[in-house]
């Protein structure tokens, strides 16, 4: 009897303890997930099984069979292997991420400075872009921008030409490639060489600003230097890089550089599109240095310019980054609309084209789930040790 | 971004549904309707008229299905897929039957675990051009631009084309038949390939047909026809059967005008055990006896199918062609209701 009480008493103890009782939901809600995760997996398991399909890779190492138009990095033809033709929508993929976050970030910053901007009419222009932008699904911005190439840009017969040298048509924007003939390695050194003489420049001129004060404008020097020493260097030689015209054979151009509509559409939507959210992002930001930063850098003589440069910017910072690197991972998984207008990236190859040849789908969309999740973690990481470099160092 | 969504609810419904293996017609019987997987909307084949009725070659094979098992041809649930999902939704048991121009290939038979019942139209790839190209033959587009479904055996069997024939080639892929239009139109690509039945009907869609033309080249084989889920060999004995019940009506002379009275007044004891007046094949179908009768009265006979979707007093035009009964010359053959 007595020794009855206790235990009663200590097992409703127990159970009112707080402790125990927040660890006791804790382990009862991770076995719940658990029998959650298993019982799927083991039921798509045991159904696949039961049509005959069982899970396996094997089919990455089969000839694929079917051609990929646009493959940049990889080369590939329809007797490689499903895996090669996986890598070519993967390199696809990155280079649409790659190119977007880059003008995504220079659309929004200048979108975000004029925003800000005392000018009314440019501020309002780009408050105007930014809402329209912002307030439309990125799907439809990829289809209007690819609905206006195809359908208002001329086919290749009839391309609009522009100097001679550049072709606009809805097969893409055709352009001059550069030829490499004999002794392009010295123009290709030329240009490493005024790359080097730019960094030895910078450290010169900001030395002597330290000391004297004075100001040199590295940038514009730099800019003609990477410029015009190879160009000279090429002449000298008796060019060793010429150009290559794009010329118009039987149904397409042939020779130099293109621009297809699908990439183009796909990469100048989803940069404006997330521009448009970084460029609020950029405003938040320098809204949120304190005025007085201003204003002092404004007593001090520093041009507006500067001001902008050199104290806001800085100072803002690490308050934009982290809400910008999730505008990048957006973009990113974003581009997986490619298969949308035909863009041949992960999802259009792997997880399309490669899944309804194999019947693999299991398989092909775990594939392509864990590389968007890898390029995902890649961004993070890269973004939060941008993240700690710029952070303001307390001093 | 569609082919994604839907992998995934293919998946989620390959988790989570757990038997929708056997047991198909009794499936069917308890829901009421057959759910086919049509064409998201190719005119004459599956596409839904100006009053939401499906209508087309393939929808009237579905209704055909059930004809004979529900006993009325309206029952149908139509699920519409595209070339990327249609095995998806088949496999995951969100359809019964497809019925959905699809080409029987050894990979699709054997490697995505289908069912393949026949042919129902005998078909091959083929290019459409515009008239103002000013080509003649496929052999001539070398460095063409090419619309093409992607999904779909025709991707290969393109890239085998111009492989073997030393010519070059740029894919442009697009998800449906609509989008494959205004590829064309637009000129996004110099070319529209398909397969040929499917070429008519997007010729007879244009503004202006005449200006189009089909290339005379075909580049492949592409027998078209019905698959269920593989292990449901009960099931897959009805829609078999489904589809010989039209050819074997036509090649009896069994139409929609005189499947009522034929009985009556023949003699010939295939017609009557077809019809379910002798013998007991409809029951060991696991349907009524008059399962066979119901598909010719609701929706005719093979021939009148054709005719009626495809055939050349339509906008499509067909002509019967290797689609004739192999008593006219073609290759359209049932085994005999014995």
């Amino acid at each position: 009897m007595h020794q009855n009480s206790t235990t009663d008493f200590s097992l409703r103890r127990l159970f009112y303890n707080q402790e125990v009782r927040s660890v006791a939901i804790q382990i009862l809600t991770l076995a719940v997930i658990c029998y959650l995760v298993f019982s799927i997996g083991q039921n798509m398991i045991v159904n696949l099984a039961a049509i005959g399909k069982d899970i396996s890779m094997d089919f990455l190492w089969v000839p694929a069979g079917y051609d990929i138009t646009f493959q940049p990095f990889v080369d590939y033809g329809p007797t490689d292997t499903h895996f090669r033709a996986a890598m070519v929508g993967l390199s696809n993929t990155l280079l649409v991420a790659v190119t977007g976050i880059i003008l995504a970030t220079i659309l929004g910053f200048i979108l975000g400075v004029m925003r800000l901007s005392n000018n009314f009419l440019v501020s309002k222009l780009s408050q105007i872009f930014i809402d329209f932008t912002r307030n439309v699904p990125v799907l439809l911005h990829i289809f209007f921008i690819y609905g206006i190439i195809i359908n208002l840009l001329p086919v290749p017969k009839k391309a609009e030409s522009i100097g001679g040298v550049f072709f606009m048509t809805n097969r893409g924007i055709f352009a001059p490639a550069p030829t490499l003939d004999k002794g392009y390695e010295f123009v290709v050194a030329a240009f490493l060489v005024a790359i080097a003489a730019c960094f030895v420049l910078a450290r010169w001129a900001k030395k002597r600003q330290m000391k004297t004060g004075q100001i040199f404008p590295v940038f514009w020097t730099c800019l003609g230097l990477i410029i015009a020493l190879p160009l000279l260097t090429n002449m000298m030689i008796g060019g060793a890089i010429g150009v290559e015209i794009p010329k118009l054979k039987g149904f397409n151009f042939k020779g130099g550089l293109i621009l297809r509509p699908e990439y183009v559409a796909l990469w100048f939507a989803l940069s404006y599109y997330t521009a448009s959210f970084i460029a609020e992002i950029v405003r938040g930001g320098i809204l949120a240095i304190h005025k007085g930063q201003k204003e002092a850098a404004h007593a001090l003589g520093i041009s507006p310019n500067r001001t902008l440069r050199l104290v806001i910017i800085p100072q803002a910072l690490p308050l934009i980054i982290p809400p910008i690197a999730s505008n990048y991972l957006n973009l990113t998984k974003n581009s997986s609309l490619a298969i949308a207008i035909g863009y041949f990236d992960i999802v259009a190859t792997l997880g399309g084209i490669s899944l309804m040849q194999t019947g693999k789908e299991v398989e092909t969309m775990s594939l392509v789930l864990l590389t968007y999740l890898c390029l995902s973690l890649i961004i993070s990481a890269a973004m939060n040790f941008l993240n700690h470099r710029v952070a303001l160092k307390a001093r | 971004m569609k082919k994604v969504y839907f992998a995934f609810a293919g998946l989620a419904a390959a988790a989570l549904v757990s038997t929708a293996q056997a047991g198909t017609l009794e499936d069917v019987k308890s829901n009421g309707e057959v759910k086919c997987v049509f064409s998201t909307g190719l005119a004459g084949f599956a596409f839904p008229d100006d009053k939401g009725n499906w209508t087309g070659f393939d929808v009237d094979f579905c209704r055909a299905t059930a004809a004979a098992v529900l006993g009325d041809a309206q029952k149908i649930g139509p699920v519409p897929a595209t070339t990327q999902n249609r095995f998806t939704v088949l496999n995951a048991g969100e359809a019964d039957v497809l019925w959905r121009n699809t080409t029987i290939t050894f990979s699709r038979d054997v490697g995505v675990k289908l069912t393949f019942l026949g042919v129902n139209y005998y078909d091959g790839q083929g290019f459409m051009a515009k008239k103002s190209l000013g080509i003649s033959s496929a052999l001539e587009l070398d460095g063409a631009s090419v619309c093409i479904q992607t999904g779909t055996t025709t991707e290969l069997n393109l890239a085998d084309y111009f492989r073997a024939n030393n010519m070059t080639y740029e894919a442009v892929p697009v998800a449906d038949s609509a989008e494959a239009r205004e590829c064309y139109n637009s000129g996004r690509g110099d070319v529209l390939t398909t397969d040929a039945s499917a070429l008519s009907s997007q010729r007879a869609a244009m503004e202006n047909p005449d200006d189009h033309m089909v290339l005379p080249e075909i580049i492949s084989k592409e027998p078209l026809g019905p698959a269920v889920r593989q292990g449901d060999d009960e099931w897959a004995d009805i829609v078999r059967w489904v589809l010989y019940a039209t050819i074997t009506a036509e090649e009896l002379g069994i139409t929609q005008a005189n499947v009522n009275t034929i009985g009556a007044t023949t003699n010939n004891p295939e017609i009557k055990r077809f019809l379910g007046l002798e013998g007991n094949q409809g029951a060991e179908l696991g349907l009524s006896a008059d399962w066979a009768k119901n598909i010719i009265a609701q929706v005719g006979n093979y021939g009148e199918i054709f005719e009626r979707n495809i055939g050349v007093n339509t906008p499509l035009g067909i002509g019967r062609g290797v689609n004739a009964l192999w008593t006219d010359g073609g290759l359209q053959y049932s085994p005999p209701f014995r």
